[in-house]
């Protein structure tokens, strides 16, 4: 309808934009990705080996390290920290759990002003929303793969 | 009025009377800080929303270049304007404050020099007394709208750009005033087929380069000939390509070529490439610009907005981001 | 005693190390293509999924615990787990397995995040 295709795209063009971007600081961005999420991993240890001091273990104990994480991340993300960390770590801070936990919180918190049920409620899954289609999607077949096994 | 090719050529070339910019915070620690005439310290502007704070500063924008122009409201016959955002509600709803006639545009962030050409067009033909000219923008409804919520911790990648909080407003007129607009060139869409919207810059200058280039021929100039050409937001990565682009063609702007993107912020640093967004050449025109102009510091200006015209949806759907430039010639006539 | 405090500080070198690493592989593809935050989140999720599926993962997560369990292939995980371990006992509990184990993560998500839009606003950003 339009004319235009990916097959007419001018091509060279394309070549050359590609020549003038600007450089990606590769070596930063990975040390900061590995920094920031060791040490994200390194606090859920942290938070493992106290509540397994309390008492806590197996399902347990797993569920409460990954509640307390998401709540670090909310309350971050409310605070208005977790998205200055995300612009220096990258994927450091997006893959940990509290990045999941950050991208339901942020769209709650931004789309609040639409109203609550319209906004803050239906857009809380905006990003997050995927995860969890995928997750339960994907859970399930391998339920009845090894069901069926 | 005459036309050649694209161009409008304006017999009483309409005159600036009268210019406001308000703009935001980050954006009054950069060049234009001292020349606007509000530099909000808050960016939510009193309001409790962003897109209600971002009507509120174009609205105010445009009683202000009314009331520097000593107008009233009554002596308005039209306002042209827009904005970026769904359905360009910052514009509608700020022309809820004004008794005076609205004609609603949508040009991305070239919606101020296309508000220019036809604010001209209808005050050269004699069907508008004074016209207002306004558009504008704010960072965070566009970033709300565009990109993500502003909490959700991503990278901007080196390319990306940054929309300046910001509003311009000016006031066309038959008489009075020391710029004028003698003419006009309609822009072209021009889509090379740039997918990436985080690189607006390289989407957004085969446009300016093509209404650019078309000014020259249908008006017989050169480069050379302009005191600055103006164009809206191509940051330093689109800059770079204009030059190219113009170059390749026998034309060198490198001499006088400023982008306000470029130049907006102090620093480019986590803004990567310079400002970007509709209230970026308004801004920048609306303060730094018109006010060197009217001391007589640049005699011939050549102003290029450029606008991305693409949405969510189209980019959703893996289209190209067709981009589009209006130019506006505009001269100091003492 | 000593032992002990050596396998502990060894067990956060492991933790950082392989949740580092994991966020480190998520760094280079997000260099090298233009796969946005959204995407990356379900892709590692997914491979948590298929490697927990394909018994690769549960060794990681005993060789490094949180550092394991905390990325978000950890999710992908904690849901394949909870799947393989309903499909033992029937039909019914192969398909809801997963959603009940992963069942406190997503409810803890979904509450703090409404208690976190009560308390808080939006701001906009200078930087």
């Amino acid at each position: 309808m339009t004319g235009k295709t990916r097959e007419n795209y001018n091509r060279n063009y394309l070549n050359y934009v590609k020549t003038q971007d600007p450089p990606t600081k590769h070596f930063k961005n990975c040390l900061a990705a590995f920094g920031v999420g060791g040490l994200i991993c390194c606090i859920g240890q942290f938070i493992r080996y106290t509540l397994e001091y309390v008492g806590l273990s197996g399902d347990e104990l797993a569920g409460a390290t990954s509640i307390i994480l998401i709540f670090l991340g909310c309350l971050l993300t409310g605070l208005g920290v977790y998205d200055r960390i995300g612009r220096y770590a990258g994927a450091g801070s997006i893959v940990p759990i509290t990045g999941f936990a950050n991208s339901v919180t942020s769209p709650a918190i931004e789309f609040k002003t639409e109203g609550w049920i319209y906004g803050m409620a239906a857009k809380m899954f905006t990003v997050a929303g995927a995860i969890i289609v995928f997750g339960v999607c994907s859970g399930v077949i391998v339920g009845l793969i090894y069901l069926f096994l | 009025m005459t036309r050649k090719g694209n161009t409008i050529f304006f017999k009483n070339s309409p005159r600036i009377l009268s210019y406001a910019a308000v703009v935001g915070s980050k954006e009054s620690e950069g060049i234009i800080g001292s020349y606007a005439d509000i530099a909000l310290a808050d960016d939510m502007y009193g309001e409790s929303t962003y897109e209600k704070a971002e009507c509120k500063m174009l609205s105010t924008a445009i009683s202000l270049a009314i009331e520097k122009g000593g107008l009233k409201q009554g002596d308005i016959d039209v306002l042209l304007s827009g904005d970026l955002l769904n359905q360009i509600i910052s514009a509608s709803f700020a022309a809820r404050d004004f008794d005076f006639p609205f004609l609603g545009l949508y040009s991305a962030c070239s919606t101020m020099s296309e508000s220019m050409l036809l604010g001209a067009t209808l005050v050269d033909g004699g069907y508008a007394k004074n016209a207002v000219c306004a558009t504008g923008s704010h960072f965070a409804s566009a970033e709300r709208q565009y990109r993500y919520p502003l909490e959700l911790g991503c990278t901007r990648p080196p390319q990306a750009q940054w929309t300046v909080t910001g509003a311009g407003g000016l006031v066309l007129s038959r008489k009075g005033g020391r710029i004028a607009i003698i003419n006009g060139t309609m822009g072209r869409v021009c889509d090379l087929g740039v997918t990436d919207v985080n690189n607006m810059g390289a989407a957004m200058a085969p446009a300016a380069a093509d209404t650019i280039m078309r000014h020259f021929k249908d008006t017989g100039t050169e480069p050379g000939d302009f005191d600055l050409i103006l164009t809206g937001d191509l940051g330093a990565l689109g800059s770079r390509i204009l030059k190219d682009l113009t170059w390749e063609k026998g034309f060198d702007i490198s001499a006088n070529h400023v982008d306000c993107g470029e130049i907006i912020y102090k620093v480019i640093e986590s803004e990567f490439q310079g400002g970007s967004g509709a209230g970026c050449s308004a801004s920048v025109l609306n303060s730094y610009v018109l006010t060197k102009m009217d001391a007589g510091l640049y005699k011939r200006v050549l102003f290029a907005a450029t606008g991305a015209l693409l949405s969510t949806v189209s980019s959703g759907q893996g289209e190209s981001i067709p981009c589009i430039s209006h130019a506006v010639e505009l001269e100091y006539c003492g | 005693m000593q032992s002990e405090i050596i396998s502990i500080i060894l067990m956060y070198l492991k933790a950082f190390a392989v949740g580092g690493g994991i966020c480190l592989i998520a760094q280079i593809i997000i260099n090298f293509t233009d796969l946005t935050a959204g995407k990356i989140l379900v892709y590692f999720m997914l491979a948590g999924v298929a490697l927990t599926a394909l018994g690769l993962y549960q060794p990681l997560v005993e060789f490094a615990g949180a550092g394991a369990t905390v990325p978000i292939s950890g999710f992908g995980y904690l849901l394949a787990s909870g799947a393989m371990k309903g499909a033992e006992r029937g039909l019914f509990y192969a398909i809801t397995g997963a959603l009940s184990a992963a069942a406190a993560g997503v409810t803890a998500a979904v509450v703090f995040a409404f208690l976190m839009a009560l308390i808080f606003k939006s701001r906009t950003k200078r930087n």
